[in-house]
């Protein structure tokens, strides 16, 4: 197995308020897309910023390309390309300029127009940043992460806030970058994403690592393939589905239970005995193969998309 | 790649330069505050103090005795407009400042006037000297006069390197303030610094950039008052350059510091006019600050706008060499490196 390119060991970073990171290990093998999911303020952000070098941790170790921020920053800045959540890239600059400006901080990289070719962004290389959609804007700032034909490309909420056509046309992207052989660690909170581009996934809450693994790996740990979802009314209690045949638990959302489950052909018809025989009704029901998302809810009783 | 093609940039110093310069250039309201505001100033300033004849003096005389005779000897000078008032009209005039002085009485005459008006003791003199005239008093002498409208000695002369002065001081401050707090805020200063971009580039090109558009700024104005006003530089140009500069490196110096920390552009607003201020009121802009207290002299020469607009004065009007603005040329090198040195070592990149 090839070295780790990134390695943190029980980092840590607390504020007054917050624990924002609170005893996290990764390690990312070279070629490796490594993603780390959670919901907002889980400590995604200041984790990646860390092992970016922008930020500071209170103890841990952190190891870059075997190197430290402390002793390498300068060897490392150039090895590494960042694209950080929020950043506003100057309004008035063009396209172009701005690549072009970013290629001059780095020794070796493309020629910024043909970054911007394979970026899909040549047609807009004349027009100010300030006129670019979400998703060009967006191309851009990973474009100006790509200029320094960089070992490892971080990407923190990469496609964040955009539209379906934008995130497929970001993450091929990143999946050129891979096919060079390159490293990327990114957060989301995303689960198709993270299903989508990771090779392997850490699942990140309250500045905790609560479960690491593939995708599959991870899904498999539900060890339910599938999931119903429905609401009775009256509420029913979770005792009652005990009986169901390839039952592995269920949570319960509002007024919305999720049960696990190995077969929908055994369990759909029992569940709804047992609806009929309390008397219940059936308000809405549905079934769908577990997702990370479904584990993260296992896992923490709530959903990644919930602050 | 083929190994024929150019390196893709030039030196990052180089880039980051071009790259503020286009920003800059291309915000419409900047390069009205820049350009076109301190040739208005210039213009509307340098006409309302322009040359001309002093104002004649208007005094009053009561009506009374011998007012017509008074009334004829003072309309004799041409110094006094003199208007016949009743008695009461004429107390009324004087207490509201429409005339400086009225002439009452009979034989014994009495001038009313008020002695703390400046052009009270102007209005004495001149009807006391046309009043005595006619009585049958005459002069000893008459001493020719000589009126001085030299170069470097008219109210526009004081006043353009005051405005150059002013200008240097806002433009530098409010482009580096104004931008490096703005790219604090949109987190661009901390994109920067995750690449290998060294920061000693980035500050420094915000000095160049500076220094580039300081050359069109004050080279406006100069040519400006030189065709309108006739206001030339009567020292070397060298010199008059090198002051700009260093005034121009003194100023990008005291915005880095002041933008060093500050987080929003309220904040930076609102520290760059405390700074300016008493620089604006004290330093010699409008008027000169020889009638503040010998006390605060010190004090007021040591600061930079102080310093730059008496060594532009020097250069400008008095047409004065290197040896009599190094101490001026001094204090501006001094804020250049003081300032800047601790507003990078304070500086914060997120």
């Amino acid at each position: 197995m090839s070295e780790p390119v990134i390695s943190c060991k029980d980092l840590r970073k607390h504020y007054p308020d917050v624990k924002a990171v609170d005893g996290i290990d990764l390690e990312v093998l070279a070629g490796e897309c490594f993603g780390l999911l959670g919901p907002n303020g889980a400590g995604k952000t200041t984790t990646i910023e860390i092992l970016e070098g922008i930020n500071t941790a209170d103890s841990g170790d952190v190891r870059i390309l075997g190197m430290t921020w402390k002793d390498n920053e300068r060897e490392l800045r150039e090895r590494i390309g960042v694209s950080l959540q929020e950043t506003q890239l100057a309004e008035r600059l063009t396209v172009y300029e701005t690549l072009r400006l970013f290629r001059s901080f780095y020794r070796n990289g493309p020629y910024p127009d043909d970054l911007l070719q394979s970026l899909s962004l040549e047609e807009k290389r004349n027009s100010r940043v300030g006129k670019l959609s979400g998703g060009q804007k967006q191309r851009l700032a990973v474009a100006c992460a790509l200029v320094g034909e960089p070992d490892i490309l971080f990407l923190d909420e990469p496609t964040t806030g955009l539209d379906p056509q934008s995130r497929l046309q970001l993450w091929e992207v990143v999946a050129g970058y891979r096919r060079r052989g390159g490293t990327v660690l990114l957060t989301t909170h995303y689960m198709e994403e993270a299903e989508r581009l990771c090779d392997r996934i850490a699942i990140i809450d309250h500045g905790q690592r609560i479960a690491l693994g593939t995708p599959q790996e991870l899904i498999a740990r539900l060890e339910a393939p599938h999931i119903i979802e429905f609401v009775t009314l009256p509420e029913m209690q979770e005792s009652e589905f005990a009986n169901i045949s390839g039952y592995h638990g269920a949570t319960k959302r509002g007024d919305r239970w999720q049960l696990r489950v190995d077969s929908l052909a055994e369990s759909v018809p029992q569940l709804l005995a047992i609806v009929e025989g309390r008397g219940a009704k059936l308000e809405t029901l549905s079934t769908h193969a577990a997702t990370l998302e479904d584990l993260f809810v296992a896992l923490t009783g709530r959903e990644l998309r919930d602050v | 790649m083929s190994e024929t093609r150019k390196p893709p940039t030039f030196h990052p110093l180089i880039e980051m330069t071009i790259v503020r310069l286009k920003e800059f250039g291309r915000e419409p309201e900047v390069v009205f505050w820049v350009f076109a505001f301190p040739l208005l100033l210039t213009v509307a300033l340098g006409f309302a103090f322009r040359e001309k004849p002093p104002d004649k003096i208007p005094v009053g005389v009561a009506q009374g005795f011998e007012a017509q005779k008074r009334l004829k000897a003072l309309e004799e000078s041409n110094a006094l407009m003199p208007r016949l008032y009743t008695p009461q009209e004429g107390r009324e005039e004087l207490r509201r400042g429409r005339i400086s002085l009225l002439v009452t009485g009979d034989e014994a005459m009495t001038y009313r006037l008020d002695p703390t008006r400046p052009d009270a003791r102007t209005a004495r003199v001149e009807v006391d000297a046309a009043l005595q005239k006619q009585a049958g008093r005459s002069d000893k002498f008459s001493a020719t006069i000589e009126p001085v409208t030299e170069q470097g000695s008219r109210y526009i002369d004081f006043l353009v390197p005051g405005l150059l002065g002013m200008n240097l001081m806002g433009t530098s401050m409010w482009s580096i303030g104004f931008s490096v707090v703005n790219a604090r805020l949109k987190k661009l200063l901390r994109r920067f610094i995750s690449t290998p971009m060294r920061k000693s580039h980035y500050l420094l090109a915000q000095f160049l950039s500076r220094m580039v558009f300081m050359v069109a700024e004050v080279a406006i104005v100069a040519i400006f008052a030189w065709l309108v006003f006739d206001v030339a530089i009567r020292g070397s140009i060298a010199l008059f350059s090198l002051t700009c500069i260093l005034g121009g490196c003194a100023f990008a110096g005291v915005g880095i510091l002041i933008a060093s920390r500050v987080k929003t552009l309220e904040g930076v607003s609102g520290l760059m006019n405390v700074i300016m201020m008493p620089m604006w009121i004290c330093s010699g802009v409008f008027f000169s600050y020889e009638r503040f207290p010998d006390a605060a002299k010190p004090i007021i020469r040591a600061l930079p706008l102080t310093a730059l607009n008496d060594a532009l004065r020097a250069v400008m009007n008095d047409g004065y060499g290197f040896a009599h603005v190094a101490p001026q040329l001094a204090i501006l090198l001094a804020w250049t490196v003081v300032a800047g040195v601790i507003g990078l070592k304070i500086f914060r990149w997120q």
